[in-house]
């Protein structure tokens, strides 16, 4: 059973390593890209606020951060457009771990519903400060020098960078899942007072998880700055992206590890190809809207829960049927 | 800074933000009602607004009487809303998908306002729009009075419905404890569906007196919603005083930074001083404190 | 006789009500020690004080002669005071054994909990014999909120047991279960005590409590009222009228027959 999921993941590995090789054309591997980046942050999102039950609506502060992070490292520290200029994605994530530092001090001494707002307004503070400060350039934005890329060939070491940054990703989420401090991220997620009662020092625990979440979006916004040369302040801090890395998570499955890879493999390539296709957002929009509520509406759950449901139900003839009449025979013998 | 500027930020602060006081206190019903969080709350807004751009525009239908058509209008868009997905949403999650769901429900209608009104951005017009009054020395705009009356109207009837008639005592009631409510014999179900209703319905008022104050399009929702959520927050929430006050606080300290230091920083302080009250009240300003054991 | 446990002169109030108003309480070293009272007594608050949920506004509490009033819930519990709760607090979404596991450590600290697995083979080894000891080793792999009512209530004390405390406090450990789980109860706690452990029960289930205990202490109004041998407690016409006034009628007709 192991072996097969290990089989599994393996394969899926395989086929994002192989995607750019077998299709070349920029158009598509640019949704790639975009596709990859999501996938990551919805993950990096999922390991704090899937885990711990705390749903931050301000994921695009460190994307914003590790952006600002590239554009800026790079104008003033003269480096060539290039491949040297990767060697600032991982600061990109470092600098948005150390605003999350905090930023999660603050935003983690109130409970859920109240820390969902105050991580949105902790957003349009970031946004607004990025939009009149000088040093980001205001508006306008800040432009990076050009990489001297040449066609089809432009995308691919983005589209590998990217990768390894959710395939870094994953493996963090898992081992997260893992670990005692994951155990005791899902504790607090189902009662906190209980875990704290049991010894777990939940506010260190929730600050950590809140930090090392960013690191991945930092570098993610980091990625994106360089790949497209140019940012804006309305761009990189969007609103959108905040509710839409928690969209994928809860469409895929909220606290479950394949949840929102499956969650921005959908969105993020339907959202690309939509957005390249018509030109008119509105429809886009109403159809990304209604996509979330007919999923909401019939699988609650997310799908990933929802199709290992049916699946299992449909394979419960044999040995796997055996958990559900169990817990009612524990029932009724006490 | 000047006495005038102190003047227009305590006289804006009451009559404008009243009216963000009305838009907040649906918002934080509902989320003491039933632990939702409508984030659909600032596009229908917008929704409101746009109706009665169109009254007025395309029929001659003044803006206060368009109201007449436009709050029935919004409050079964509210139950409609609230029996075809709010309803729906169980289990522990539910308050962070409620999140999610209203925003999914406010994409759809940003996306149809587009198609149907273009980005391009309008302000509701007539005669008390464009003409000023003298107050304390400065000049307002007539809307700003008849706005504020209206909100005070609506806060003031809300109020009278909530603490002196029998559905007000079961709302209460839910907003206290739902369990208990329900324990009593009330039906928590039907005063869920019409409190949102009502917390939409309001949207209708506080969106025409927006869009004749403020040119708009579907966009200005975030802005809107941003604003409201710090308003409930601040104020506490579930709480209603704590909304109005918020809601004057709010206006009123963007019109002193505004003159003080710099417009650009305006909008920003007030999410700052969110930040700084949490930090200390984490309940908010007039907020229960959650009873947290057993 | 040493007192593991003391409680002295603990007031608190919440709003206008008084829940406790200058309320002592003495627990052995290797007893098993019965809190009872009428309804609103303040038996549950006085737990919360005792395991830092609620900071008194005056007395002290100190455990094993350390001074440990108004300490956080998690420094009490690393200290060696485990606790359930009268609606049986579990962690619903993860595994049976998960949430043995949550308990397993008492003074980790959190950095190392980032770096080491979900448990070590001791550990897990700890957590499948105290879910022997309740008899939920068999439903281990579960998720614990498909857990019976009575079955919550076992694993909420086998998680607080695989911590291995000193003293454990039990709210209402026979509320709402059946009688022959009361009865299982009961012999758990009487195997532990002899192994031990000392415990502080709060109950409504009179017949539990005097058959167990080897000291009842009665609350009254936010007071201790009387301490003392299970029959002592019994005959003392103090608590019958303590309970006459609180109009628990099921408790007077059983203390007036004994």
């Amino acid at each position: 059973m192991k072996l097969r999921q290990s089989a599994w993941w393996a394969l899926g590995l395989v086929i994002f390593a192989l995607f750019p090789v077998v299709v070349t054309n920029p158009f598509y591997t640019t949704i790639g890209i975009f596709t990859v980046i999501y996938m990551g942050c919805a993950t990096s999102w999922n390991m704090f606020s899937g885990y711990s039950g705390y749903v931050s609506l301000g994921t695009a502060i460190f994307y914003g951060c590790g952006a600002y992070t590239m554009a800026l490292v790079s104008i003033h520290g003269h480096i060539p457009g290039g491949a040297e200029q990767f060697w600032v994605v991982p600061l990109g994530g470092l600098v948005a771990m150390a605003i999350a530092v905090p930023l999660g001090a603050v935003a983690l001494r109130v409970r859920r519903h109240t820390f969902v707002v105050i991580t949105i307004a902790f957003f349009f503070v970031f946004q607004l400060a990025a939009i009149n400060a000088n040093f980001t350039g205001g508006p306008a934005g800040l432009s990076l020098e050009l990489i001297p890329w040449q066609g089809d060939a432009y995308n691919t070491p983005f589209y590998y960078v990217a990768l390894a940054i959710l395939v870094f990703s994953v493996v963090l989420s898992a081992l997260v899942r893992r670990s005692r401090f994951g155990l005791q991220l899902l504790a607090i997620r189902d009662d906190e007072d209980r875990a704290l009662g049991l010894g777990v020092k939940v506010k260190a625990v929730k600050l950590t998880g809140y930090t090392m979440s960013a690191f991945v979006v930092g570098m993610a916004g980091a990625l994106y700055a360089m790949f497209l040369g140019q940012i804006y302040p309305q761009f990189v801090f969007d609103p959108v992206f905040d509710v839409t890395i928690a969209l994928m998570a809860f469409l895929g499955g909220f606290g479950t590890l394949l949840g929102p890879l499956v969650g921005g493999l959908i969105l993020e390539s339907s959202q690309q190809w939509l957005t390249a296709n018509y030109s008119n957002g509105s429809l886009y929009l109403i159809l990304f809207g209604a996509l979330f509520l007919i999923v909401v509406l019939f699988m609650p759950q997310g799908i990933v829960v929802k199709v290992k449901e049916v699946w299992s139900k449909r394979t419960s003839t044999g040995s796997d049927a055996t958990q559900a009449p169990l817990a009612t025979l524990g029932s009724e013998s006490l | 800074m000047n006495s005038s500027a102190l003047i227009h930020a305590l006289v804006d602060g009451v009559l404008t933000g009243s009216v963000y006081a009305l838009m907040a206190t649906g918002l934080t019903l509902v989320f003491g009602v039933m632990d939702i969080i409508n984030l659909a709350q600032g596009i229908l807004v917008i929704l409101g607004a746009y109706l009665s751009y169109t009254l007025s525009v395309h029929f001659g239908v003044d803006l206060f009487v368009g109201l007449l058509i436009t709050i029935p209008t919004l409050f079964v868009v509210g139950i409609v809303i609230e029996r075809l997905f709010v309803a729906r949403l169980k289990g522990p999650e539910r308050t962070a998908m409620s999140i999610l769901v209203t925003y999914a429900i406010s994409l759809v209608i940003e996306g149809i306002l587009n198609e149907v009104y273009s980005i391009n951005q309008v302000q509701l017009q007539a005669w008390y729009v464009n003409r000023s009054f003298p107050i304390f020395g400065i000049y307002l705009p007539y809307i700003y009075l008849l706005g504020f009356i209206l909100a005070a109207a609506l806060l003031g009837s809300l109020y009278y419905m909530l603490y002196r008639t029998r559905f007000g005592a079961s709302i209460r009631a839910s907003l206290s404890d739902q369990t208990a409510a329900a324990l009593v014999g009330i039906d928590t179900k039907r005063v869920a569906t019409i409190c949102f209703g009502i917390g939409v319905a309001v949207t209708a008022a506080g969106g025409m007196i927006y869009g004749a104050t403020n040119a708009f399009n579907a966009s200005s929702s975030y802005d809107l919603i941003s604003r409201l959520l710090t308003i409930i927050v601040l104020g506490g929430m579930g709480s209603l005083g704590g909304a109005l006050v918020a809601g004057i606080l709010m206006v009123m300290l963007q019109d002193i930074v505004a003159v003080v230091w710099s417009p650009i920083w305006s909008s920003m302080s007030f999410f700052v001083v969110l930040v700084i009250v949490l930090s200390l009240r984490p309940q908010g300003l007039f907020g229960k404190q959650s009873a947290r054991v057993a | 006789m040493s007192a593991l446990l003391e409680a002295k002169g603990i007031s608190r109030a919440f709003g206008g009500l008084r829940a406790l108003n200058g309320c002592s309480l003495h627990v052995e070293r290797g007893s098993i020690t019965g809190l009872i009272g009428p309804n609103g007594s303040g038996k549950t608050t006085l737990f919360n004080v005792i395991t830092g949920y609620v900071k008194p506004e005056a007395g002290t509490v100190s455990f094993d002669g350390k001074d440990i009033t108004g300490a956080r819930p998690n420094a009490v519990f690393a200290l060696g005071v485990g606790r359930t709760f009268q609606l049986t607090r579990i962690f619903s979404r993860i595994s049976v054994v998960e949430n043995m596991l949550v308990a397993t450590q008492r003074e980790e600290s959190w950095l190392r909990g980032l770096t080491r697995s979900k448990s070590s083979k001791t550990e897990l080894d700890a957590a499948m014999e105290w879910l022997d000891f309740v008899g939920l080793a068999r439903l281990a792999s579960l998720p614990a909120g498909s857990l019976s009512y009575g079955q919550r209530k076992l694993l909420e004390l086998a998680y607080v047991l695989v911590a291995d405390p000193d003293v454990i406090l039990l709210d209402e450990p026979a509320g709402g279960v059946n009688l022959t789980l009361i009865n299982e109860i009961g012999e758990k706690i009487r195997t532990l005590n002899k192994s031990g452990k000392t415990f502080l029960i709060v109950e409504h289930n009179m017949e539990f409590v005097m058959n167990l205990c080897d000291t009842v202490t009665v609350m009254h109004q936010g007071c201790d009222l009387v301490s003392g041998r299970p029959e002592e407690v019994r005959n003392n016409p103090l608590v019958l009228d303590a309970y006459l006034g609180g109009g628990d009628d099921e408790v007077v007709e059983e203390l007036s027959h004994g």
